[in-house]
Formats: structure tokens, sequence, C-alpha cells
């Protein structure tokens, strides 16, 4: 039993870390974030370059991670300083371009930029009721139907669609340029796209894909709960240290009760929450790896919206401004619920291991 | 990062589980399991057995006739022992006086006391809490006053744990009423068959008792009975209060509680079908459930902590809150998942065959009510709170 991390995830960590701090305050966070193409394209290419995607990877895959360790040490980073880079469609594309065994070099050079479309506006997390269609057409094939909130779509080359194909799910490669793409920004920063096809051209990546589609998603799960973790911890100490500053009544609002025991339960859970990523990250390419994800993104989505909701109201009004930066940690813990899954999807993924 | 225990605490554990299947008797595991309340004799029949193999003391150091366990040992045989239905060992000598005497005992008292704590001779309760002194107990008022040889004891005690089965209780008591609150408290043992000592049950809301007022009237003890410095008693109980305490979460017992709510719920049948499988209250359990598998990391992190650090941090204050929590929203599950059958008073319903719902929950409801304390005592979660906004988060 060991919870530290290695030395070269601790540098990579670090590295990150003192990478983003100084590069990516808040301030110019909250600058990118929110106008086209809602990234920092500049800060994009050399995150690339310090290898944060190659962590990304296992070695088979060409890069030099890929475990749940090190995909939770990268987005906590991330997280930390709300950075709204598309990595989450990196890496879940990386883990299908893996599964299907082929090169991903473009992908970890950051030559290529891709994203992942799998949720539609009726199937936002499920993947047996995907609808988007592949036809076979001459050597390749063609996709008709529509991927809703594809997290990275605005701004990528290939997005990697999941699709029916047989009787079953294909993941195909579809160029930007040949489907009808609009992208947008979000509430909480950041981009993403709607991906519109008509008989798109498409090429054939991985057929029979539910395994491996699984599998991208419970990395997906995994790196946005890191991201919630650090995320809350960054939301938390802020509040606890605005307790210290702010005052009323003629004392530091810290001294007040009601405020100290509601910022030692946020503490509980974000405890809680660090705990059940260290789980997921563990069980991650495993027999168990669906079910701890589930608990996972349970537990987070509870968490972040507790974190998120009080320290808006523990701040009193500053947080409600778009200037202070809580209110940006507070609408990405709120908003990447509905990511991969949502808090009661997957406590009714939880509950199905019962009925037997 | 691993969480897999180490190939030495996997053949422990094998080890510690091969011990209880061997020498834990059927009859002793079935009481623990269908919580009724336990025995004196049951208590120490099964005391003796694990101080027998060397096992009682737990969290002793070896030169005082522990195991020397390292805190992730402690953790695997408490896991063990709840998975097996051992009984509780009952702490006030084994975790609380003997650690106190280690550290602040003389020479003299850790040669008579400790070994009599190992072989049963002596059943020690706790003195702390008082009337007028619950989560702020630096207010106690029970006197103890030096006339010659002796300290002459007026006062009361309350929620005595076991009392009635003690031979001797170790007292915080106010040596100097002049002093502030925390000082002029001082840390003193005494034989509960000194004249003077009433002890008086307190029945509890299931009707169990288990608890009780201690009352001291002129009570005579040697001064040698003293326990550290005069005065210096508030270091004592500081000591006991973050002592390591690894057990505190409660995870093996909830996990008990979690197995418990799913066997009544795949019998208890809603609607024509097994409660399980009804969408209400199966999200329940796995709330609880996904809090439970959070908790047994969080609790090997902070025991992961203390080992590498010597000492656990004020972390084991959110272990207390949240463990005590999950645990009491399980017991509340099993309660509910019997529904009417969770209704008859425990023993009221003699004939075998009127007994109805599922076998083993005789006591549920009970325990429910009972474990309601799980949040009040050890210092209540409210002052566990407290404490981490101290240490923690520096307010």
């Amino acid at each position: 039993m060991d919870f530290n991390l290695t030395e070269d995830r601790q540098m990579l960590a670090d590295t990150l870390n003192r990478f983003l701090g100084e590069q990516y305050p808040v301030e110019h966070r909250i600058k990118v974030a929110y106008d086209a193409p809602y990234h920092d394209p500049a800060k994009w290419d050399q995150l690339v370059e310090l290898g944060a995607l190659y962590a990304l990877a296992s070695e088979e895959a060409g890069g030099m991670g890929g475990t749940g360790f090190d995909i939770s040490v990268v987005f906590e980073a991330l997280g930390k300083t709300l950075t709204p880079e598309p990595f989450l469609g990196a890496l879940m594309a990386s883990r299908l371009l893996a599964a299907a065994g082929g090169d991903q070099d473009a992908l970890l050079t950051g030559a290529t930029k891709y994203a992942v479309g799998i949720t539609e506006i009726d199937a936002p997390y499920e993947l047996d009721q995907i609808a988007t269609q592949a036809t076979a057409k001459g050597d390749g094939f063609t996709l008709s139907g529509r991927k809703s909130t594809v997290y990275g779509g605005q701004i990528a080359d290939v997005i990697l669609i999941a699709a029916k194909h047989d009787d079953g799910l294909g993941v195909f490669a579809v160029n930007a340029a040949d489907a009808n793409v609009t992208g947008y920004g979000l509430m909480d920063g950041g981009g993403a796209a709607e991906i519109l096809m008509d008989d798109a051209p498409a090429t054939l990546v991985l057929a029979d894909a539910e395994a491996a589609l699984n599998d991208a998603v419970n990395a997906g799960i995994v790196a946005l709960c890191a991201e919630a973790v650090g995320a809350m911890e960054v939301t938390h100490a802020t509040t606890v240290e605005y307790f210290k500053q702010r005052k009323q009544f003629g004392v530091p609002i810290g001294k007040f009760q009601v405020l100290q025991h509601r910022a030692v339960d946020m503490l509980t859970e974000i405890e809680q929450a660090r705990s059940i990523v260290i789980k997921a990250a563990a069980e991650l390419g495993g027999d168990d790896a669906s079910k701890y994800a589930s608990m996972a993104k349970n537990l987070i989505g509870r968490a972040a919206r507790l974190i998120a909701e009080e320290s808006i109201q523990m701040h009193g009004g500053i947080a409600m401004t778009w200037e202070y930066s809580v209110s940006h940690y507070a609408k990405r813990l709120i908003m990447l619920d509905a990511q991969l899954g949502d808090t009661d999807y997957h406590l009714s993924q939880v509950m199905k291991g019962y009925a037997a | 990062m691993d969480l897999s225990y180490s190939a030495e605490d996997l053949a422990f554990r094998d080890e510690v589980r091969a011990y209880l299947a061997e020498n834990l008797p059927e009859r002793i595991s079935d009481v623990v399991c269908s919580g009724a309340e336990l025995t004196k004799e049951i208590i120490e029949e099964w005391h003796a057995i694990l101080n027998k193999r060397g096992w009682l003391a737990t969290i002793w150091p070896k030169e005082f006739g522990g195991p020397g366990w390292s805190p992730v040992q402690k953790h695997i045989f408490e896991e063990e022992c709840c998975r097996a239905y051992a009984p509780r060992i009952v702490p006030f000598g084994l975790n609380m006086l003997g650690p106190v005497l280690q550290v602040f005992g003389s020479k003299e008292q850790q040669d008579h006391y400790l070994p009599r704590i190992l072989d049963g001779t002596d059943w020690w309760c706790q003195g702390y809490s008082e009337p007028g002194a619950g989560s702020d107990l630096a207010s106690l008022k029970t006197r103890a006053e030096r006339d010659g040889d002796e300290w002459v004891i007026n006062g009361q005690k309350t929620w005595t744990t076991l009392g009635q089965f003690a031979d001797w209780i170790f007292c915080l008591c106010r040596t100097d009423p002049d002093a502030k609150n925390q000082e002029g408290i001082s840390f003193i043992l005494v034989d509960m068959a000194t004249p003077g000592i009433e002890v008086r049950p307190i029945k509890l809301i299931e009707g169990g008792y288990e608890v009780n007022e201690i009352f001291f009237t002129d009570v005579r003890v040697p001064v040698g009975n003293l326990v550290g410095k005069e005065n210096k008693g508030w270091t004592i109980a500081k000591f006991l209060l973050t002592h390591e305490r690894t057990g505190i979460a409660g995870v093996g017992f909830s996990m008990q509680s979690l197995e418990e709510v799913k066997a009544i719920a795949r019998k208890t049948m809603r609607g024509g079908k097994p409660l399980i499988e009804d969408p209400l209250f199966a999200a329940r359990v796995a709330q609880a459930e996904i809090d439970l598998e959070a908790m047994k990391i969080t609790n090997l992190r902070m025991l992961f902590k203390a080992q590498e650090q010597g000492a656990p941090g004020p972390e084991t204050s959110l272990l207390k809150i949240k463990g005590t929590v999950i645990n009491q929203e399980l017991k509340d599950l099993a309660r509910r998942a019997l529904g009417p059958a969770a209704a008859p008073f425990p023993g009221h319903i003699t004939e075998g065959n009127l007994m109805f719902g599922p076998a083993d929950t005789e006591h549920n409801a009970a325990r429910y009510f009972n474990n309601r304390k799980t949040s009040i005592f050890g210092g209540s979660n409210e002052i566990q709170r407290n404490i981490v906004t101290k240490t923690m988060l520096e307010l």
C-alpha cells in the first residue's frame, strides 16, 4: 500500500502545476475561455510540447503513461487552474486509437487535433441508444446523424464518431471539413460543437467497439473527476481564505461557527472525492472499471455541487460576479456533471448490480 | 500509488482470518450477528481467547505485551474481526487507560495495572462526562481534595459505559478549583469497591442497559492513584482524544451493515418483487455504498499517513464525522427495509412460529436507535468539526 505518487508522476504534476500556475492565471483563463476558439492555441502548443499528451497514452500506444494515475495527475493540474484546453477529447481519442491498434503519433505530437463524438441529444450518456448510422459505401463508409456537445469539437481536425454499424457500434473517423460543424462556447468556459452528418464520408477505425467505447468513457470519467478534485480544492481554499479576510459585525466571518462547520463538511467531501478518484484510477482498464467509474462520477457529482453552491453562498455577493474566480470554478464544477453521465445516471448504473 | 496490501500484510490477513475461523466460537459470533446485547461472560471469554494468542492489546507496543503491529496491521485485524462477527474489544482498559499508563504512568503503576488489564483481572470504565460537562468537558466539577495520604472525591460522573461490570474507574477530577477550566484537573484511578460509590443504571432509548451514572460521596483513594502530575490531567484527556484510533471510521462495521441491508432487501417483498429491485430504495443503498467505498480509501489514506508520519493527524476527525454518518444511514436503511417486521420489541414474540421477517433481524430497530449514539460520543460530530476548524482550516 502506497498513496504517494511515483517520482515520475510527481515530476509531471510539478511541471504542469508550475507551467499552468505561471502561464494560465485565472484572469487569463477567463479572457480566453469564453471567446472563440474558446481556448488558447499558443498555450495548448506549449502544453503539448511539455509532453502532457504523452502522459495520457501507454507505451504500446507510443506514449509514456496512460494509466489511471497518469490521467488523474494531468487532469487534477488542469482542474486547479480551470484550464479549458481540449485534453478530454485527446484522451478519449487516444484510448480509442489504442484499442484499434493504429498509429497515434499525429495525436500525441499535436499535429492533428482530435475530438470524440459519442453524445447525442436523445442519448446523452447511453451507448445503446446511439442513433447515428454508418452505411458502407464503396471502400469506405458514410455517416448520418447528429452528435451533440462534442467537447473540443470547435477546433478539432478529426472527430471520432460512435455510430451504429452491423449489429453493434463502430468508431469512425470523420474529417471536420467533411461534416457540418457548428462550434460554440460553453457556460463554464471552453468550447464544444454540434456535428451534423448527412452521408458524411468516414473511415472505420474500430468495429465491435462497445468495449473500447466503455474504456474511453471510463478514462474520461477518471479525467473529469480528477479535474473536479483539483477545482474543488482551489475553490475550498479560496473560500477559507476569504473567511479570514472578510469582516462583518466587526469580526472575520470565519469566526462564525455556522460557516466553519459547513467548510469542514466541504473538506470531508473533498477527501472522499479524492479517495474515490484514486479507486477509479486504480481500477481503470480492469474488469470492474465501469463500476468504480460510476461510483466516482456519482460521488463527484454530489461533492462538486456542494462545493460550488456552498462556496457561492458563503462568499455572498462577490462570488456572483464574473470578475471573481470562484464564480468560474463553481460553473465548471456544476457543469461537468453533465459530461459522460451525471449523478443520477451513474447511481442507476451502480444499482444495476443489485438485482441478482 | 498502490492500493493493494503488501505480501506480508496479505499473509497477516490470512493468518488472522484462519485464527478467527478456528478460535471464534460460533455461539459468540451468532450473538454478535443478531445484534443482541453481549453479556459480561461472553466479552470476558473473547478477551481471554485473544489474550492467549497475544492479540488482545492490539495498540500496545511489544515492551508492554502488545503485538507491536503497524497501523495497517491493526486495520486488517479490525476488518477481519468485523468480517467474522467477533465481539468488539471493550476499549476502556485496553485502548484508553493502557496507552495512558504507558506514557504518563509511573513504573509501579505500569507494572501493577497493565498485566491486570491484559488478563482481565480488572475491568475498567471511564469517568469523564458529567451532567454539566459533556462537549464542554473542561467544565467538569467532580472534586478531589487532598487529605493526608488520600484524595477525597465528591461528585457525579455519567454516561459511564459498562460501568456496571467495572472493577475500576479512571476519573478526571478537579484538584484546583481556582485554576482556569483546563488547568486544575487531575487523572485519578478509583477502585469501584471503595465505600461511597454508587452506580445507577441509565435505561437507553431502545431499552438497553449499557451506561450508568456514578455518584461519589467522600470516596477516599490513596494519593498514589494519581496518574501523571497533579493538575495536569487535561494533557492526558487530550492525549486520549487524539490518540491513535485506527477504527474510528467504523468501516468494518459499515461493511457488515451494508451486507445486512442488501440481504434483508433481497428477502423482503414489496409489490410482488424483492425490495432491492425498488429503484427508490436501491438508490439510497447505492449512494451509501458509494460513500462507504470512498471511506474505505479515505481510511487507508489516513492509515498510510499515520504510518509514514508516526502519528495520525486531525484528519481522524473527518473519518469520525463521515464514518458515523454512513453507518447511521445504513442502519436506517436496514430498519426501513424490514418495514413492519422491525416493529416488535425484541423478545416480546417468544413463540418461534410467530416470528416474522428475515432471520436475525429481531434487534434491528433497537440497533438503529442505539447507534444514534455514535455521532454523539467520543467527541460529538460538532466537536469534531470544531477541531478540524482549528487544526486544518486554521480559522
